[in-house]
């Protein structure tokens, strides 16, 4: 479909240029807002729901943050909250581990996957290649509602009187399929399991309706070539979540046979709570490859679509072009290529096949060789740039700090025998929520610093986002890079107390103060939450006269202030360039709508 | 009481900044914009470089701090960890080089580029003699290190030596159950349906298998022979476990249904390592390292490293886990074989 088509599919949306804005106007308030089909206002709908979820999973770790720093200690508060699964203000083991796995089940799907590339994609792509809309704005809208059932599922097993799924966000059998093993493993995790599959449905809907716009959609010029590499970035994470989400669906759907039909796909030889199950010949391995199968590509899912912003922010606030723009795209489809060969490298440990195992080996740290490009790529970019200290710069500055600690731990883990001694201790934690968990948090940040004026019409607070970005920055670096040091002495990860062991009960001081810096900085998320909620009404307007406010060269700032359904009013720009020709020929930039002079020099 | 005056002092905190930002917004107005946003980046320009210098001293003191808890210092309990501490400072070498000259040139470029009416951003789009270099340095780079991973990967998970003595380690909510084999060197055949504690049969042993009946089993606390290789066999009864040694540096799961294997050469005795660390509370500990309910925290087990002449005082006192279950059994075993079963002892005593 082109851009026109969809224009006369859906009269409703813009019948002609003289009709844009008008149209607006007409919408009731809940196709405006509520079951909108516009790309921009989905955009918004993924980001609050990812905000509201971003809360709730952050202060989940700041409760179990407290048990770790402090497990001698009571806090009777917890029991006002969460009644008898913090009894006389402490948590509860099994508590304990359902507040882990909401955590991670939380920032990894409905956060950095949903949150992050929800939003982007959604809000960037058909305005960054020139669309109207998505190719198909119905299936958008579902995409979106999908994901917001899959939330009041999570959401509503919070209140189970078994509580939510407790065996860990990897939720592997048979711990998860079997109700004796743990609470968490009753009905909780029948919640989890629903949820999630209702999250891929989520996924699917949206990833192939930005290939589809990606590939289909694109204004006349905008060559696959000038694409923006966040349009870049997102295409390989759709396409990534389209191959591999449905393996995951796969894995969700046997588990849920296991667990209600008596089937032995994962399950073998088990005797539980004094019971002899009858399951025979399954295999909980199989599970794992299935789930690392999408596992380890989520990972990208959650990074790719930050390094695209990063690039695009770096980009614009050094004045400089990308370095590099075809072995960004390169490296993109290498790491994206990659991703799927590499899977096993979470089971080094698990009795796999030693020979498979090499191959794990080598595919892994083959990875490291595109993200080393990305880096230094971004490095020269920098490199003699005339660089404006935006929000949106300083969070893209952030990512690559922490992309590059997080990256260069990832060589350790990816080398089966140092992961013998790794696996799943504190140095797997610290480098996970580096180079994934915060790193993508930053480049989320940057893009919400760097296009809110275009979301809104409005900018947000600088002050406050410098000291956000401060606090968070140091205290990221203070909450994780200590941890390395916690695995480098074998502590294992998902542990509620460790007073009982000789071999690791040295670092209590340090469990304090990693939970004091959590506290804070996950207080200082409330700068952003408020700059960004006040800023919506009282935030400074964008003008006419900086409707453009960082000078970028990309299409979404040719667009009216406030972007009516259909984006354009009047035809949709023709583009004659890359999007990176910032500083040349002297010029400050040249917008890619501007077509190419006589005596211009080649890049 | 302490609470509200908590919560006062944070909402007090927050509207102060809040307030002092929105100050600065109308300040900013009346400077000009421009003018404000140029003091701005030099001020975030200058945080920049003070952020590298603080950072770097930071991770000097970490260091410091820290370097002494970890198990580097003392070295590993088994040959084969030490194998890996090398390869491990290999890696932090390698990895740290890389670290701090890209970290450096982050935040100095930051620094060094901010804006300047004086400076005219560089047009430079793309070099390939560069993006060869730093493609294939890493590359080069990476190869070494797996070839290194791989030589010792191989080395870890090949058939343990001959001379093994094989243990069997098996895992269950929340501990773990030892068993050796007996003069015969064999372990008795196991049937999850047999599974009985009640019966004196809390693994399963199948009594038909002649070989079962010399097997000692103890709970939590494995003996082993100073420089003797080990060989673990390890099951799971429930769920996934995992036999973690960080002082051996290796771990592998412990699988329903799936036996896996492990060795390693333990090289100090459980006595050398508290005199080597100073700690003479040491213990060799095996912590479950995957995941595995509500207790997962406590699943502790312990290795005791010892002499050969001191394994051998513990060993004697061991009795079959046969001669308990036996009075259990619907048929009794022939009992003439039990005085012959008292002198089990003889195969791991060499
Ligand atoms: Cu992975
Ligand atoms: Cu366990």
């Amino acid at each position: 479909m082109n851009n026109e088509e969809v224009l006369h599919e859906k009269p409703l949306v813009v019948h002609d240029a003289g009709h844009a804005i008008h149209e607006h106007h007409h919408q009731s308030f809940i196709t405006k807002y509520i079951f909108s089909q516009d790309h921009k206002m989905i955009s918004k709908q993924y980001l609050l729901t990812g905000i509201i979820w971003a809360v709730i999973g952050g202060f989940f770790s700041v409760i179990f943050r407290l048990q770790l720093g402090f497990p001698d200690q009571t806090f009777p508060f917890l029991e006002d909250i969460f009644g008898h699964w913090a009894k006389g203000g402490r948590l509860d083991t099994e508590f304990y581990y359902a507040l882990v796995t909401m955590h991670g089940t939380i920032l990894v799907f409905f956060v950095l996957t949903a949150g992050l590339s929800g939003t982007f994609s959604n809000f960037l792509i058909p305005l960054q290649v020139g669309a109207r809309d998505m190719a198909s704005p119905f299936l958008n809208m579902l995409s979106y509602w999908f994901f917001f059932l899959a939330s009041i599922v999570m959401f509503s097993s919070l209140f189970l009187q078994t509580g939510p799924a407790s065996g860990g966000w990897t939720i592997y059998p048979p711990l998860s399929a079997l109700g004796d093993a743990m609470d968490g493993s009753k009905g909780g995790m029948d919640f989890w399991l629903t949820s999630i599959a209702l999250f891929i449905i989520s996924v699917l809907l949206g990833g192939l309706n930005y290939i589809t716009t990606v590939l289909n959609m694109r204004t006349k010029g905008m060559y696959m070539t000038r694409l923006p590499l966040t349009v870049w970035s997102f295409l390989f994470t759709a396409i990534l979540g389209v191959l591999t989400f449905p393996v995951l669906l796969s894995a969700v759907v046997l588990l849920l046979f296991d667990r209600h039909l008596g089937t032995s796909f994962y399950l073998s030889d088990i005797v539980i709570g004094g019971k002899i199950l009858p399951n025979e010949g399954g295999s909980p391995i199989l599970f794992q490859h299935l789930f690392w199968f999408l596992g380890h590509p989520e990972v990208y899912i959650i990074a790719l679509p930050a390094m695209g912003i990063t690039s695009e922010v770096i980009s614009t606030n050094s004045r400089k072009p990308i370095f590099g723009y075809m072995a960004m795209v390169g490296s993109f489809f290498a790491i994206a290529s990659l991703s799927f060969l590499v899977w096993a490298h979470h089971m080094f440990v698990s009795g796999m096949n030693p020979f498979l195992g090499s191959f794990f080996v080598l595919f892994t740290l083959l990875i490291a060789v595109p993200s080393a490009i990305k880096v230094f790529n971004w490095l020269t970019t920098l490199w003699k740039g005339n660089i404006h200290f935006t929000p949106g710069m300083l969070f893209a500055i952030g990512f690559v700090s922490l992309f590059i600690s997080g990256g260069l731990t990832g060589i350790w883990l990816g080398n089966s025998a140092l992961d013998l001694h790794l696996h799943d201790t504190y140095f797997v934690i610290a480098h996970f929520h580096l180079v994934m968990g915060v790193a993508s948090m930053f480049g989320m940040f940057a893009g919400v610093y760097h296009w809110y004026p275009k979301m809104f019409g409005r900018f947000m607070n600088h002050t406050l986002s410098y000291l956000h970005f401060w606090i968070s920055f140091i205290g990221a670096y203070f909450i994780f890079w200590p941890m390395h040091y916690e695995g480098l002495a074998g502590m294992p990860r998902r542990y509620y107390d460790f007073s009982n062991w000789e071999s690791f009960k040295m670092f209590g001081g340090l469990n304090e103060f990693i939970s004091i810096t959590a506290i804070i900085v996950f207080a200082a998320q409330f700068l952003f939450i408020f700059n960004f909620f006040y800023s919506m009404y009282k935030g400074r307007k964008v003008t006419e006269r900086n409707k453009n406010p960082w000078h970028s060269t990309t299409m979404e700032w040719t667009t009216p202030i406030h972007p009516p359904h259909g984006n354009w009013v009047s035809e949709i720009p023709e583009v004659h360039r890359w999007p990176y020709d910032y500083g040349k020929d002297g010029r400050d930039f040249i917008a890619q709508t501007e077509p190419v002079g006589a005596d211009e020099s080649k890049h | 009481m302490n609470t509200f005056f908590l919560i006062a002092i944070v909402v007090l905190i927050f509207l102060v900044i809040f307030q002092i930002s929105k100050a600065s917004e109308y300040v900013s107005i009346l400077k000009g914009e421009e003018k404000a946003r140029k003091q701005n980046n030099k001020i975030n320009g200058f945080l920049m470089i003070a952020f590298l210098i603080l950072g770097l001293i930071g991770v000097w003191w970490c260091n410091d701090l820290l370097y002494p808890k970890t198990l580097l210092p003392h070295g590993a309990g088994s040959s084969e960890g030490n194998s890996i501490d090398t390869m491990m400072w290999i890696t932090i070498v390698i990895t740290g080089i890389v670290f701090f000259i890209t970290q450096i040139l982050l935040f100095w470029f930051s620094f060094r580029y901010q804006e300047s009416d004086k400076r005219k951003a560089y047009y430079f789009t793309h070099n390939n003699k560069l993006e060869i270099i730093w493609t294939g340095v890493p590359a080069i780079t990476l190869t070494i290190l797996v070839v290194f991973g791989l030589k010792y990967w191989f080395k870890f998970t090949a058939d343990a030596p001959k001379n093994s003595q094989v243990i069997e380690i098996t895992g269950h909510q929340f501990g773990w159950e030892i068993r050796y084999p007996g003069r015969d060197g064999i372990l008795g055949r196991k049937n999850y349906k047999l599974t009985d504690p009640a019966k004196g049969n809390p693994l399963g042993v199948d009594w038909s298998d002649a070989a079962s009946h010399d097997d000692v089993h103890v709970p939590t606390t494995m003996h082993v022979v100073v420089n003797r290789p080990v060989k673990l066999v390890i099951n799971s009864q429930d769920v996934i476990h995992d036999v973690g040694l960080p002082q051996f540096r290796l771990k592998m799961d412990a699988v329903p249904g799936t036996p896996t294997t492990l060795w390693f050469t333990p090289i100090l005795t459980t006595k050398e390592m508290a005199k080597k660390t100073g700690n003479p509370d040491f213990v060799y500990e095996i912590s479950c390292d995957q995941m595995c309910g509500r207790s997962h925290f406590t699943m502790r087990g312990v290795i005791v490293v010892e002499t050969q002449k001191e394994f051998n005082e513990w060993w004697i006192k061991q009795r079959p886990e046969y001669l308990k279950a036996k009075q259990f059994l619907t048929t009794t075993a022939d009992s003439t074989k039990t005085v012959a079963l008292e002198n089990h002892q003889g195969s791991i005593i060499k």
